[in-house]
């Protein structure tokens, strides 16, 4: 048996460390544990509500929207404003460029590299990969000329012999099966998508001033105006614009990542058989299509328990909890038992091992990330859940191109429950995304010409708010449901919590000794080279790990932290 | 171009860059560092040396919001080549090899070209409960950044958490956050890049002027390049007008709002923070923060998330201009004020001290603790 350590994993956001056990050419046991902690909830504590969107935004950079969005909801929801319907129309447009955007970042920079082995691309034969390209679509850039100009630029990188970026990883790996010519292909369309992504998410310039981080959001509505007579608001001109950076977006989607997404499954099918994981699926449900208090969501929400797709449950908050008996946090009550974010409590209590170290004691805790569980199950959630509940759930576009993926690939709905699952689950996604963008651009503009609201004027002051109050705010990011919860008294926040989608997938056990997500996914991922673990990233990678997301729990409540392990 | 030269231009062409285009951005390059027009020959001799320079771009307590703005570099349209005239060797975030193969590549690099790399620091380090806040291959960012950090020829803090602490050192500091600056005293060639995130078209400059004068540019009391942040956005900001005739916000959506007035009523602290933001822009020049209707929070002054907080709160006292004024005395004020910038600009700096101690006890006691421990490992004391 080999303990395998995975430490950094990288092409993720964050810090996550994975130990595995190895034996007989698989892994028999594994551990995700999270090695980074900041403290945002108690950061937030006391400060005015309305503000709390830019600090809990700067949970993340790559999902740079999610945590505004949920913040922004969540108080709402507690002081009772309601954005009127350009504020939603903005804010879908603004998830969904996230979504796309995030989405093919991490198939193409952040994933791909699991799959395509970039030094074969040397020696590809451009007209062999232009044959290729051509015969998986009609995306015009596909030329045996623009392949041996790719192959060339890669050709004088490689001699120049300063690899950067690429050097020691596992190039020659025997779990690498794409021919040359895929493996080309995919180096062009890396770099594509390196240029495209910087365009497309200009949407966001427009929408929230600038990305990472845009600035357009406000409790209650949008800071974006719009009227079709002013050139400082979002007008006929802008919406031009978002309406071409949409179509750049749609294209590439359909015509370069959704082919490449089915080549390259095509070689890898076997992990349709890897990684299924715990099969509970979460999903809070995203994109309100009208203005009412309980709107129409183009993703529905819901709950899918034991890989069952004939049942889909509703959603019900008050099954969420989360325990902390593998967690650097200790319980009041006692570690034994899970409690409601609403009256969550997070006691830091660090008993790893001082660095620097070699391993953890994952007998004991082992990761800053606490275990989330819907009524006591580990449940997981991103893209995979949601094609999953839409599709259960009869969405007409998801079950069409579900079907068309599965056919083409030749497998069962059971393949769905895979690392290659949650990979074709996001590519789907991000078309379906995509094409609806549109309509919500078509609705905004349509909307403006006579309703020029961006804001619940009526709520801004908090001489308007009741004296203490609570709320929640749901969404769905790229990675998964997140939930917030604020507790507000006297016009300042008393409490805040964070439930995360990298928590929830990326979770140690409970106190029950369940497996996180992460951690049942890898049980029987077949190792070949434990010193080269490369079939562990795959999976792992699969669900998009967004660790800084995850961690950053610490109870509003306690001012101090006490300090361990000073020398 | 000489003979050695040639795989550059070669590079250049399978990009579809020509080398007129190639010139054109140097010639750009040279007008964002408000250089003569000659300096774009020898910027664009040393970016094509043959040696690509090294960069190991370290992350800790961040959100890789500083790394997403690394990708959208797109102004000139030909910074992604320039960013390519580097060997970026480590990167989590991007990098192929993963875990113990990645660790050895930064450990040779920081061996093997000790003292003739440069560090990028995105995220703030740590200090509380000896470093298990935040733990890279078994190692604690503190002990990480004093090793590469301290070989590298220059240390580029990325976005305020890693040049003032930034969000994570906001009060009550839960972690002892500090930024490169504080937590590994001496540091050489510090350059901060503060904002959150920092705006990528600056390092890009800054690296162009690295690779082309062999030297740092002149900084501010902050360590901050003055070609990015010399100026108060108040004074280079499209809505100053509006500002200096009193025209204001006053509801988000009103006619006002609509039309662009000034934020300054709806809490804009443009005129006490010094960026390059409404010249350079977001996103290939495409809006910024206040070009989209939001006031400008500030992110690029230290202890933001503290000092410019609450957001939507209107600055008290910015001389020169009073809330009611009339338009008149406006006139008259909004003179004075350009100087009274200024000289807040050098009384934030002078106030520093007076802020950590006051707001800041915490992160004061860390500083402080991390400069004994410093200077401990100099007397060969603890560990």
């Amino acid at each position: 048996m080999t303990h395998v350590v995975v430490d950094p994993v990288t092409r993720i956001e964050g810090h996550l460390r994975i130990e595995a056990e190895v034996e007989g050419g698989s892994v028999r046991e594994a551990w995700s544990s999270s090695t980074m902690f900041r403290g945002v909830e108690l950061i937030l504590k006391g400060r005015d509500p309305r503000d709390a969107w830019a600090f809990t935004q700067r949970i993340c950079g790559v999902c740079t929207t999610v945590h505004a969005i949920a913040s922004i909801r969540a108080v709402e929801n507690a002081i009772g404003a309601t954005p009127p319907p350009n504020a939603r129309l903005l804010r879908n447009l603004i998830i969904a460029t996230q979504c796309v955007q995030d989405h093919v970042v991490h198939f193409y920079h952040l994933h791909a590299l699991d799959w395509v082995d970039i030094v074969s691309a040397l020696k590809a034969d451009p007209a062999k990969t232009a044959a290729l390209a051509q015969s998986i679509s009609d995306w015009p850039l596909s030329s045996p000329t623009y392949f041996a100009a790719i192959q060339n630029r890669l050709t004088h990188f490689v001699e120049r012999g300063q690899l950067g970026p690429f050097a020691n990883a596992y190039w020659g790996h025997p779990a690498y099966k794409l021919p040359a010519e895929a493996n080309l292909m995919a180096v062009a369309h890396y770099l594509e998508a390196l240029d495209w992504q910087r365009e497309v998410i200009k949407i966001h310039a427009v929408l929230g001033g600038k990305n990472p981080h845009l600035q357009g959001f406000l409790v209650g509505g949008m800071a974006t105006p719009v009227d079709p007579d002013k050139q400082a608001s979002i007008n006929a001109g802008s919406i031009a614009f978002m309406r071409g950076l949409i179509a750049k977006a749609r294209d590439f989607v359909a015509r370069v990542y959704i082919p490449d997404l089915l080549a390259v499954a095509s070689f890898y099918k076997d992990w349709a058989g890897h990684g299924g994981g715990v099969g509970n699926y979460l999903v809070y449900g995203e994109y309100p299509l009208d203005d009412t208090k309980a709107p129409k969501l183009f993703l529905p929400s819901g709950v899918i328990r034991g890989k069952d797709l004939s049942k889909v449950e509703p959603f019900d908050p008050e099954k969420i909890t989360e325990q902390v008996k593998h967690s650097w946090y200790d319980y009041a009550g006692g570690d034994d038992k899970g409690l409601h974010p609403s009256s969550g409590e997070t006691k830091p209590n660090y008993t790893g091992p001082e660095p620097p170290f070699e391993k953890l004691d994952t007998d004991g805790k082992y990761s800053w990330l606490k275990a989330p569980r819907y009524d006591g199950l580990p449940m997981e959630v991103g893209p995979l859940s949601r094609m999953l509940v839409a599709y259960a759930s009869g969405h007409p576009r998801v079950k069409e191109l579900v079907g068309a993926v599965l056919q083409k690939l030749d497998v069962g709905p059971a393949a769905l429950f895979s690392t290659l699952g949650r990979v074709a689950a996001r590519g789907i996604e991000t078309l379906v995304l995509a094409e609806r963008m549109e309509g919500w651009l078509d609705e905004l503009a349509a909307n403006i010409d006579h309703d020029l609201r961006i804001h619940d004027n009526d709520k801004w002051s908090p001489s308007t708010w009741p004296k203490e109050c609570s709320g929640a705010g749901f969404h769905e990011a790229p990675r998964g449901a997140l939930g917030h919860w604020v507790h507000i008294k006297d016009g300042a926040i008393a409490n805040y919590q964070c439930v995360v989608p990298s928590t929830w997938n990326a979770g140690p056990r409970d106190a029950a000794g369940k497996r996180g997500p992460y951690e049942e996914a890898l049980l029987g991922t077949p190792v070949a080279n434990a010193e080269q673990p490369l079939e562990i990233l795959r999976t792992v990678h699969s669900f998009d790990p967004c660790m800084a997301c995850g961690v950053h729990v610490v109870d509003a409540k306690r001012r101090l932290i006490a300090r361990v392990r000073v020398p | 171009m000489s003979e050695s030269d040639s795989w550059f231009l070669q590079e250049l062409e399978s990009r579809g860059v020509s080398r007129r285009d190639f010139m054109g951005f140097c010639s750009a390059m040279a007008a964002v560092l408000a250089l003569p027009r000659s300096a774009a020959a020898a910027i664009a001799a040393e970016i094509q040396k043959t040696e690509k320079p090294v960069l190991v771009w370290l992350e800790f307590q961040d959100c890789a919001g500083n790394t997403e703005s690394f990708l959208r570099a797109s102004r000139p349209t030909a910074a992604e080549i320039v960013l390519d005239t580097l060997s970026v060797d480590y990167h989590e975030t991007i990098m192929a090899a993963a875990g113990h193969q990645a660790e050895a590549v930064l450990a040779k690099t920081v061996k093997e070209r000790a003292g003739r790399y440069i560090a990028v620091v995105e995220g703030s380090i740590p200090t509380g409960a000896n470093g298990v806040y935040c733990t890279i291959g078994g190692r604690s960012a503190l002990q990480i950044a004093r090793e590469v950090c301290g070989g590298a020829a220059a240390t580029i803090a990325m976005g305020t958490c890693a040049t003032f602490g930034g969000l994570p050192a906001a009060a009550p500091n839960p972690t002892g956050a500090l930024g490169v600056g504080d937590a590994v005293p001496g540091v050489k060639n510090l350059i901060n890049l503060s904002a959150c995130p920092a705006n990528v078209e600056n390092l890009t400059a800054l690296i162009v002027y690295f690779l082309t004068f062999k030297r740092w540019p002149p900084l501010d009391s902050w360590h901050r390049p003055l070609f990015a942040y010399g100026k108060a956005i108040h004074d280079n900001c499209e809505r100053r007008a509006h500002f200096d005739a009193g025209q204001y916000v006053e509801a988000w959506g009103d006619e006002a709002h609509r039309t662009g007035y000034c934020l300054y009523k709806m809490g804009c602290k443009g005129p006490v923070t010094f960026q390059n933001c409404p010249n350079v822009r977001w996103n290939g020049g495409t809006n910024w923060p206040i070009g989209c209707g939001h006031p400008c929070i500030g992110c690029a002054e230290p202890d933001f998330w503290d000092k410019m907080t609450p957001f939507y709160a209107h600055l008290q006292g910015v001389p020169g201009f009073g809330v009611g004024s009339n338009v008149d005395r406006v006139g008259l004020w909004a003179t004075v004020g350009v100087g009274a910038a200024f000289a807040a600009h050098g009384f934030m700096s002078l106030g520093k001290r007076w802020w950590n101690a006051e707001q800041h006890p915490a992160a004061r006691e860390q500083a402080e603790e991390a400069q004994r421990r410093a200077e401990d490992e100099k007397k060969g004391g603890r560990p």
